[in-house]
This record gives C-alpha cells, structure tokens and sequence, in this order.
C-alpha cells in the first residue's frame, strides 16, 4: 500500500488552508502537504468538470426546485455546446466559446436541500467530497443559501446562489466565495413603494402579516421602511407561525384595525394560503375602509405562488427578480431555448440558477483558471449583459448583483397558464441600489472576508 | 367586543376542521387499538379526490387558435373543458365550479374502498404487534401515499375554488349592531362548521342508535366477550375503519377551498390530530369533539396582538402548551377511560 | 474482555472494526466507476452513520429497555447542538468545552422534561414529549432568534462569525473545529489503484466516542439497573408491587438517553460548525423512533444499523438523477433503456422518500424485529443448513430464537 496524495480530485482540507495542513499531525497530513501542485479544492484534473446543483427535491419546493434543476441542465448543455447555445449567443460577454469551461467538459451532479439548512450542507458536502464539485448553486430559500454559503467558503470552492431574498445573504452573512444573482428584500421595497404610492395614493395605512423568521422579518423592515418613506402609516405588524396553515385568526382582525393595503410578508406556502384566505374567503379586496379600496401587496412572487395561489392573486401587486416575458435579447433567447426544450416558460427561479451557472462559466474563462481566488476576482465588479436581466453589475463590495427589479401583477385575464402575472414597471437599478454598509445589510461591521481556494 | 366575536368564530371554524379530523383517528384508535400514522394521509387523498374530480370535469378539448400567439410565439392552443362542449358554457362552467361539492359524493365510495382496503391488505395483520410497529408502518405507507401523489401532481399547493356562490363573507356586525365590516366571516367556513357538525352528530347517532353501532361500541369496550357470543368483530371495524377513512377523506374534500391543497398536507396535520385526541382522551368520540374545539378556540385567541405582545411566541406553542397542561392535570385527557392506551 | 461477557466483546470488536475500516467498505467501487455513486464512505456521510449511531444507541436505551416512546429526542440533539456552537463563539473552536456542554446541558434539559413527562406513560407521555420538542423548535426558530436575544440565529442557524468573542482562539489554530489543532475537517486520502479512500479527523473522533457510548450502552444493557429497565418495561404494575418504585430508574434512564442525543447534537456541531432548528422538529424526532425501530428495537446493534441505512437512503439515493440512470443503462439498447430509466426513476433522485417509505414497510411486515432479525434469520438459516451438511452442530448462537420477534435481546 503506497500513502500518495490524490491528485485526480481535490482532497477537502480546512478552512485556513496553509495553516490548517501545518497544525495536522503527521499521521493525517502525510502526504497532504506534498503534493497540493492542485493548489485549491477539487482542482479538476481530467477531461471533466464537475458542478453540483442543490436544490430541494423533496417538501414544499421540490416543484421550483424541479424547474431550478431543468434550468441548470440546459446551462450544462450549452456550456457543452449543445442545444441552441441559449444566452451564450447574446451575452456581452465573449469568453464562452460552447466547449465547456477552459476545454473542459462539464458534467453535474445533484442533491436534495430538503429546505433545511442541515440536509442542504449534508448534500453539498457530499458533492464536495465525494464527486469533487467546484462550484455549487441553487436552492430556493434564504436559511438554506445562508448556510451553503458558509460551507463552500469554509470548503473552498465557489457557492453560485440560487432563489435566495433574505438581505443577509449578501448583507451581515456575505461570504468572499459566495455570489448572489437574486434580487434581495431591500430592492422589492425600493421598487414597490413608488408604485404602490401611485397606484394607491400616499396616505395609506398598512397592516402587515409576516412569517416569523429570519426572511420575513427582513422583508417586512425593509417594505416598511420605504412605504413609510413616501408617507404611508404601519398600523400593525404580526408575525404569523411559518407552520401555519389556515391564516384566518390573523386576517380577522386587518378591516377592524383601520388599515386599507394588507401586506402579506410570506412566501411560498404560506403566502398562498394568506392570499387564499384573504381573497377567497374574506373577500377583502372587494372592501372598502377609509373611503378607499381595500388592497393587497405581495412583495416577493413567484411564477410557482401565482399557480398555487389561483385566481386570487389578480390585481395584486408583487417584485419579481425576472419574468419570462421581460422583451429584451437575452430574455428572448432563454425563453425560446427553455421553451422549446421543456415545454413551457421559465419562472425566475430557473433564470437565475441559469444565469449563476453562465456566469460561473464566465468568470473561469476569463480567469483562465478554476482557483475560486482568481473567480472571485474575475466576477467581482463585473458588468454584464444579456442574460436576460439587462445590463447587471455584480458588486464587489459584497458579492450582490445590481439590475433593474420587475414590478408585477397578478393578471386580470390571463390566456394561458402562464401568464398570470404581468409587468407593471421596470424599475431601474439607480433606484434599488444602496451602500454596501446599510444598516439593513449588516451596517460597517459586515465584511466578505478573504477568498478561500480551499485545499 | 366584535375582536372577541370574530376569534370565537375562527375558533369554531378551526375547531370544526380539528374535531373532524381527530374524530376518525380516535375512531381507529377506540375500535381497532391502532397507532395510525397514515390518517392525516387519508385527509390529504380526501383533498386530492377534489383536485381529482376537478381535473376530470375540467378535462379540454384543445384546439388551436391562429389568432393569438402562446409564449413561443407558436399558435395558442386554446383549451375548452368537454363539459362546457356537451352542456354549453353555462351549464358546464357551473359543472367546474361546483367541483368541490361535487366531489363531497365521488369522496365517499373512494375513501371507503380506501379504507377497506388499508384495514385488510395491512393493518389487520398489525392488531396484535407492538404500537411501535404500527407506528413504523403506518409512517411508511403515509410516505408512500404522499409520494405517489406527488407523483402525479407535483408539490405546489393546487388551487380548489369553492362554488362562485359562496365566495366571500357575510357580515354578522350589521347583524349584531355593529358597524360594516366590523365583523364578517366566509360563507365556506360557515358551510365547513355546518357540514363539520352534520358529520360528527352523523357518526354519533350512527354510534349511538343503530345496532352496529352497539355492537362496535360493545367491542370498543370488550372485544373479546363480544367475540365469544359468536359475533363477528372483525368485519364491524373494518368498516369503521372505512367510515373512518371517509370522515377524514370529506374533511379533506371540504377544507380544499379553505387552503389550496398539496401533497404534504396530510403530514402539517399529523401532530396535530394526534395531539387533539389525546387532549381529549384516547379512544373517546365526545373527547376528540371536546378538544378540537378547544384548541381551536385557544389558538384563535393566543393569535391576537395582544397575546403577542403579552406572550410572545405564545401563537407558535399554545397548542402543546395547552396539551402539557391537559395532560398532567387529567391523566386521561379531558374524557378518555381508564386504562385505554396507557401501557 | 473489558468487563464484557464473550458474545459482547465480540460484537463489540466488530462494530469496532466496522468503524476503524468505514473508509475502506465503505467505498467498494473505483471511484471513475458508474457504481461509485454508492459509495459511501466520504468522510460527511461516515461522521452522519456514527453520529445518528450514537443519537440511536441513546434513544434505545429509553425505548428499547422500558418501552417508553418519546417522540421529542429531537430537542435534545437540538440543545447539543446549539450549546456546542455557543461554546465555539464564546471560547473557540476547540471541540472539547463545545461538547461536554452540549452532554451537560442536554441532561438538565432532559431532567426537566423527564421529570414532567414521565408522570404519564404510553401515549400519553410521548405526546408529552412530543409538546416540549415543538415548543423548543417553534421558538428556537422564531422567538429565540429575534435581535434583541438571539439564542439560536433561527432559520439561518446558529454560526460563528468573526466579531464573537472566541476568547481561546489564537493565531495558528485551524479556523474551524478542532481538537487540541487537529482540524475536524482534516482528511487525507490513500489511492490504492483505482480506489481512493478518505480518512477524515472528525470522523474518527466521532468514530471513538460512539465506540465508547455503545460500550457504555453494552453494559448498561448488562447491568442490573438494565434489568430493572426492563422490568418496567414487561410489567410496571407488578413492579411497583413488589416495592419497587420504578420512577427513578426510568428517569435515569430517560436522562441518560437525552446526553446521548445532547452528545450527537455536539458532535453535529463539532463536524460542522453550524446549528439549525430542524434539528428539533418532530420529524427529526420521528426520524431516531424510525432508525430504532427499524435496525431492530432492545437490541444493541440495531439502531446504529438503522441509522446507517437511513442516512444511506438520505444522501445516496437522493443523488442518482436521470442523466445518472442513463449513464448506468446506457449499454442497452435505446428503447430499453428509455423503459428501465422510466422504471427506475420514481424510486430515486426526487424519489427517494418513496423508496424510504416501501422499506419502512417491508422491513416492519416481513421482519418484525427490525434487521436486526433479518440477520438473525440469516444467520439461522446458515447455522442450519451448515448444521444439515455436518449433521449436527452447535445450537444457533442468536439469543432471540426463543420465538419473540417483537423484543430479541441483541
């Protein structure tokens, strides 16, 4: 039995590379130390490279993380040159040629984040250390990215996220090896509020239902803080179990409290059912209280809530990172390459894994090299277009991209099921951006940390 | 005051749909002895037979439209439920509409058939094993069932519209001398803790007045000497095992407007009809009834702002607190008899 | 050997052996092979088989000798896991103080509840228990998190960040768990031809103190407090008649449990730095009752054996998609290939909680004792065939021939 390093794949070593390999005892780092020619994590060596798609595949989300996971697959072949080549015709970009990254194949691997941070990190950790995946993407809610984040920038490699709307992602949990393409709760206030102030007028009172966690309460600050901006009073806000199912004993009391907007702080599940409830059954948007209509704002939606959610979401207000039917070149050339291949348009989940995983390619590209140091620097501060989204910047300060934010509504008469929900406005970055050291991402303190190749 | 009022309705609206379910678990439990993960499972197929049914009744002819364009700018391909086809729009829109109603009848020989078949191709060889082993596989087949279920129509919630009619809510404020809008609640929910009530009194009386039902009851309290005057026990709870599976499958048709269902739902539900029939006793029928509406009352009121702000956290534990509380002071729950289930 | 009889110190050498060479049948496949997706033997998946062994040997000690079934040890793991993490804040990443809180403050968490919840039995008191465990996880994940007290970091989990006070940290120490420098996430790797094996410094350490738990397990099985466990657990009744008053063993019995669940909780953390509230959830709970009852119920190998395939189940089978069964198929012909992937495919990848759900099923109606009897019958059936080919031979060595499927006592 000869003791040699693997040098095929990565070998996963601490966090503090050098210093980390130096503290082992000799029995463990044996060969560790001699021969790291690979210089970081999963450094592929042969004719592959592997990514691993995290996404949940089991409970509530398996459907978004169904669509997250076609999505990923169609990047995958058009990387490899397969297919139409999707966004790689019309992004700014030059560097993807269709011959997979730096010549090499890429090939995927995928997991089931079951939506909990502990099944999230098993799974990519097991893409990590046993199919030796260098960049990991996808998921679809804030706890899991937050805490796949914190495993690949220990592990060394890059973490691409996924659906992912909590400000703490890139705010006070901003990590140096992660990235986030989604929009974040600051940016749905930034653009819902001068909308719902023209379409509603500015002296509305808001009652807000919020799901108890850590996404929830960062949304309901940050709507807060930008309808309050343009004058609208906060009568009440009460946060609502994330277990809960039947939301009646919260929506009793909004018509007796004197607000006029109700704004439901949910997602997923829960906001179809709030929505339900408030719709369907007490039927509130036919109200009127203070002399005015009764309306109801959902700020994050998706394609999967407005399906789940029916009929009830017409007129309702909501921001959405993307929408299939966003006009310009890269949106165009996605929808039909997505489209024709699955049969059906793509939600906003599946552009941005999409989109993650195009520009994960990038970046290597333009890096000439895997080590997640050189990616790091090479998407840092870069400004793209064409994938659909317009023209996106990705901020080195912490890691967030910068995009126009969709201002959407639930459709009045919708021709297909896939059109239920139709853009009001597109409202232009300068209008959603904000310091990398707001108080709501983690204020002076929040840092990104150094980069982490890993082994 | 109308506060008050609107959460004793969410109470008996919550309370309703709790009974319900915990009614045809404590059936099982007081029958048969039986441990039965798979119950809030068969709530959730009761709802997937509303889905099913409005499926069928909206099944399209598709045509296609040159006129308009679908997201590839390919032709629209238009769909015109047969129904609408064979008895006009009107007719057939209001066949869609009524689907949830509608389904109520095709639930009631699905659960049934269902429930016959749980009790004799599985649970009837699990009388005699250790509570243990029905839990492992009751818990397995409400997977199984999920899973298939999922299968077939994903995970996401899948909207369940009650008839036109009965959308929205009547306004009992103007009724009591209140203001408008003061205190209105949903026509479903109203219909739900009407048919909830129908059902329960429906399965007490078919328990109380009929001879089957003495003698389920005379097994419920001594299988055995109801086994040695020679009549046959088994075949009596395999049918209330099936009344079982259809009192939890029409809670489950019923509540699909209330929250759209999904394939999981059956399991958010499991903890807490286990623990409605415990509050109220193993085994005993009035005890489910008593505690469903309980905690449906109590976690209405823990819900207000002002328990909230007096409590906080108090809307997430009420239920367990309110069960710890019942269960030291009452041994057996609020109405459970000695010695049943306490080994 | 150890104050072991003959048959325990043999099954104790070989789950000994099981866990000293993991890293080799753990992976039986070349690593480029299209079987390499099973496995298993990276270091992540090997610390989650000793770890869940350890939650599992505690949580049959309850059950498997008194019978009782607590269905919240989930909040257990879940204090562990916390208090591990909490050490790591405030002291440093060493795994030591991290863990002997998490074993410390799991037994005052389960004094409480034990106290409280074992003043009822049967159903009673593993709905009892099932309460506490959803009161700790709806609040951990909401109330206990919110900014002006934040226990448990809620949804995200609690982790450390760079401004905590980590007052024992030093410049030259890993920045992650460690033992005394040793990183827990310090893996090398041996390449016997197209094999590769890991061998992983947290996976080890896991690996010793679950050696050390079952073998505490062993002789509380053995000991006469086990007896009395076990009497509780054939007639409560008779027992209290006799004088006996069985609370304080069942309590005791009932603490011990909740540190083994406290200890799996810090070694969660002490792997990987991370606490979340899941872990108290009731179908974290339901998830140990499963593992037990499956690998077999009063045994002593059975719950590390359901534990084992549980994980294996989680994180195996959760990863073959369909560009992997066709990778698989992909000597067949195309149609054929087509039909066995389509067969295949609702069992694994987005499918595996069916394929978990079908052996939940088929272990407890065909082999009620859980594998654990599964074994046994093999052993049975070798024993007597053996027995045919010699005519004659030594009786079955199984101590559950006796015909008692429900409880066999290995």
């Amino acid at each position: 039995m000869s003791k040699t390093d693997l040098t095929r794949r990565g070998v996963l070593r601490t966090g503090a590379a050098g210093i980390g390999a130096l503290a082992t005892p000799v029995i463990f780092t044996g060969a560790a130390t001699a021969a790291s020619h690979t210089g970081f994590t999963n450094a592929p060596t042969g004719r592959n490279v592997t990514l691993g798609f995290n996404v949940p595949q089991t409970g509530p989300y398996a459907d978004e993380g169904a669509d997250e996971l076609l999505a990923q697959q169609l990047a995958v072949e058009h990387l490899n040159g397969e297919g139409d080549g999707g966004c790689l015709n019309t992004f700014s970009s030059k560097a993807l040629r269709g011959n997979g990254i730096l010549g090499k194949k890429v090939t995927f691997v995928t997991g089931d984040t079951q939506t909990k941070s502990d099944a999230a990190r098993a799974s990519a950790k097991s893409m990590i250390e046993k199919d030796g995946a260098i960049m990991i993407n996808g998921g679809s809610s804030s706890g899991v990215a937050v805490a796949v984040q914190g495993l690949c920038q220990e592990a060394g490699v890059i973490f691409m996220a996924g659906l992912t709307h909590a400000n703490d992602t890139t705010g006070k949990d901003r990590k140096a090896n992660g990235f986030r393409h989604f929009f974040n709760a600051y940016m749905s206030g930034a653009a819902l509020a001068p909308v719902l102030a023209n379409e509603m007028g500015r002296d509305r009172r808001a009652y807000h239902l919020t799901a108890d966690y850590n996404w929830g309460w960062t949304q309901e600050e940050s709507i807060v803080a930008s309808t309050e901006a343009l004058g609208w009073e906060t009568v009440e806000t009460v946060k609502t179990p994330l277990a809960s199912t039947d939301f009646s004993s919260y929506i009793t009391p909004v018509l007796n409290s004197g607000a006029d907007v109700l704004v439901l702080n949910h997602y997923g599940g829960n906001m179809v059912n709030s929505l339900t409830n408030a719709v369907q059954g007490f039927d509130l948007l036919s109200k009127q209280v203070n002399g005015k209509d009764f309306k109801i704002v959902v700020p994050l939606y998706s394609e999967l809530m407005a399906t789940g959610a029916g009929r009830n979401i017409k007129g309702v207000l909501g921001s959405m990172n993307y929408n299939w039917q966003l006009p310009n070149n890269g949106s165009k050339a996605f929808v039909r390459s997505f489209g024709e291949k699955y049969g059906k348009p793509p939600s906003n989940s599946a552009q941005t894994c999409y989109a993650q995983v195009l520009l994960y390619a990038d970046a290597v590209e333009r890096a000439g090299s895997f080590n997640p140091c050189a990616v790091v620097e090479a998407l840092e501060g870069f400004e793209f277009d064409g994938l659909g989204n317009g023209k996106t910047l990705y901020r080195a300060a912490d890691h967030q991209c910068f995009k126009d934010v969709l201002v959407v509504r639930g459709a009045e008469n919708p021709k297909s099921a896939y059109d239920t929900l139709e853009i009001v406005e597109i409202t232009p970055v300068a209008q959603v951006t904000y310091p990398p050291d707001h108080a709501m991402f983690g204020g002076r303190s929040a840092t990104l940390g150094s980069c982490n190749p890993g082994a | 005051m109308d506060s008050i009022i609107l959460q004793v309705l969410n109470g008996l609206d919550k309370g309703a749909a709790y009974a319900l379910i915990a009614l045809g678990l404590t059936l099982i439990f007081g029958t048969l002895g039986v441990v039965n993960f798979a119950h809030g499972a068969l709530f959730m197929i009761g709802a997937f037979c509303a889905v099913f049914l409005q499926r069928v009744l909206s099944y399209s002819r598709i045509s296609i439209d040159e006129s308009q364009k679908d997201f590839l700018g390919n032709p629209l391909k238009v769909e015109t439920p047969f129904v609408e086809i064979w008895f006009g729009p009107d007719v057939g829109g209001s066949i869609v509409d009524w689907s949830v109603p509608l389904a109520i009848l095709f639930a009631i020989p699905v659960m049934i058939a269902v429930g016959f078949a749980m009790e004799r191709g599985l649970i009837k060889h699990f009388y005699k094993r250790p509570h243990a082993d029905q839990i492992l596989v009751t818990f397995g087949l409400a997977i199984v069932l999920q899973e298939i279920i999922k299968y077939f129509y994903g995970a996401n919630p899948i909207p369940t519209p009650s008839p036109e009619a009965f959308i929205g809510s009547y306004d009992f404020g103007v009724m009591l001398g209140f203001d408008a809008n003061r205190i209105i609640y949903p026509y479903w929910r109203m219909i739900y803790f009407a048919f909830a009530m129908v059902l329960i009194f429906g399965v007490f009386a078919f328990l109380q007045f009929t001879t089957f039902g003495m003698v389920v009851r005379a097994g419920m309290a001594d299988r055995e000497t109801v086994g040695l005057l020679g009549i046959d026990i088994d075949r009596r709870f395999t049918i209330m095992f099936g009344v079982a599976a259809a009192v939890a499958g029409l809670a489950g048709v019923m509540y699909t407007p209330i929250v759209p269902p999904n394939y999981h739902m059956g399991m958010d539900f499991l903890v807490l009809s286990f623990v409605v029939v415990v509050v109220g006793g193993m085994g005993s029928l009035p005890g489910a009834v008593l505690a469903g509406f309980l905690l449906g009352i109590l976690e209405s009121f823990a819900s207000t702002t002002w328990a909230t702000t007096t409590l906080p956290g108090i809307n997430q534990i009420i239920i367990y607190l309110v069960a710890i509380i019942v269960l030291l002071t009452r041994p057996r729950g609020l109405m459970g008899r000695r010695g049943v289930m306490e080994e | 050997m150890l104050g072991l009889k003959h048959k325990d110190a043999t099954l104790f050498l070989i789950v000994a052996a099981l866990a000293v060479f993991a890293p080799f049948f753990m992976n039986p496949f070349p690593t480029d092979s299209g079987l390499a997706q099973f496995n298993a033997g990276y270091p992540d998946l090997m610390q989650k088989f000793v770890i869940f062994g350890v939650f599992a040997i505690g949580f049959n000690i309850l059950f498997g000798l008194t019978g009782y079934l607590s269905f919240g040890h989930a909040a257990f793991l879940g204090v562990g896991s916390y208090s591990c993490v909490w050490m790591f804040k405030l002291l440093g990443y060493n795994v030591i103080p991290g863990i002997l809180l998490s074993v410390a403050v799991s037994a005052v968490f389960a004094l409480l509840i034990g106290i409280i919840s074992l003043r009822r039995s049967g159903i009673y008191f593993s709905i009892l228990t099932l309460a506490f465990a959803q009161m700790s996880f709806a609040l951990a994940y909401s109330v206990l998190s919110n900014p002006a007290f934040n226990l448990t970091n809620g949804e995200t989990g609690l982790q450390v960040y760079s401004s905590d006070p980590q007052i024992f940290h030093r410049e030259g120490l890993p920045d992650l768990p460690h033992l005394f420098g040793l990183s827990m996430r310090a893996t090398s790797t041996l390449d016997v031809g197209p094999w590769s094996f890991q061998f992983n410094a947290g996976y080890y350490l896991c690996a010793i103190i679950m050696l050390a738990s079952f073998y505490l397990a062993i002789r509380i099985f053995r000991s006469p407090f086990g007896m009395m466990l076990r009497a509780v657990k054939s007639n409560q009744q008779r027992m209290n008649y006799t004088g006996l008053n069985s609370k304080p063993y069942t309590l005791a019995a009932f603490v011990i449990s909740g540190m083994y669940a406290g200890l799996a909780g810090g070694l969660l953390s002490a792997v990987d730095p991370l606490a979340g509230a899941e872990r108290m959830q009731w179908t974290a709970s339901g998830e140990v009752v499963l593992m037990t009852i499956l690998g077999g119920a009063g045994t002593l190998i059975g719950p590390i054996l359901g534990a084992g395939l549980i994980k294996y189940f989680e994180n195996i089978f959760s990863k073959i998609n369909d560009a992997v069964l066709h990778q698989w198929f992909a000597l067949l012909p195309d149609g054929l290939e087509n039909a066995v992937v389509a067969v295949i495919h609702p069992f694994v990848g987005k499918g595996w909680h069916l394929t978990l759900g079908l052996l939940f099923m088929i272990v407890v109606i065909f082999l009620p004792g859980g594998l654990v009897e599964g074994g046994q019958r093999l052993g049975r059936a070798l024993m007597a065939a053996r027995a045919r080919l010699r005519g004659g031979g030594r009786e079955a060595k199984s101590g559950a021939a006796d015909g008692q499927p429900g409880t066999p006592a290995e």
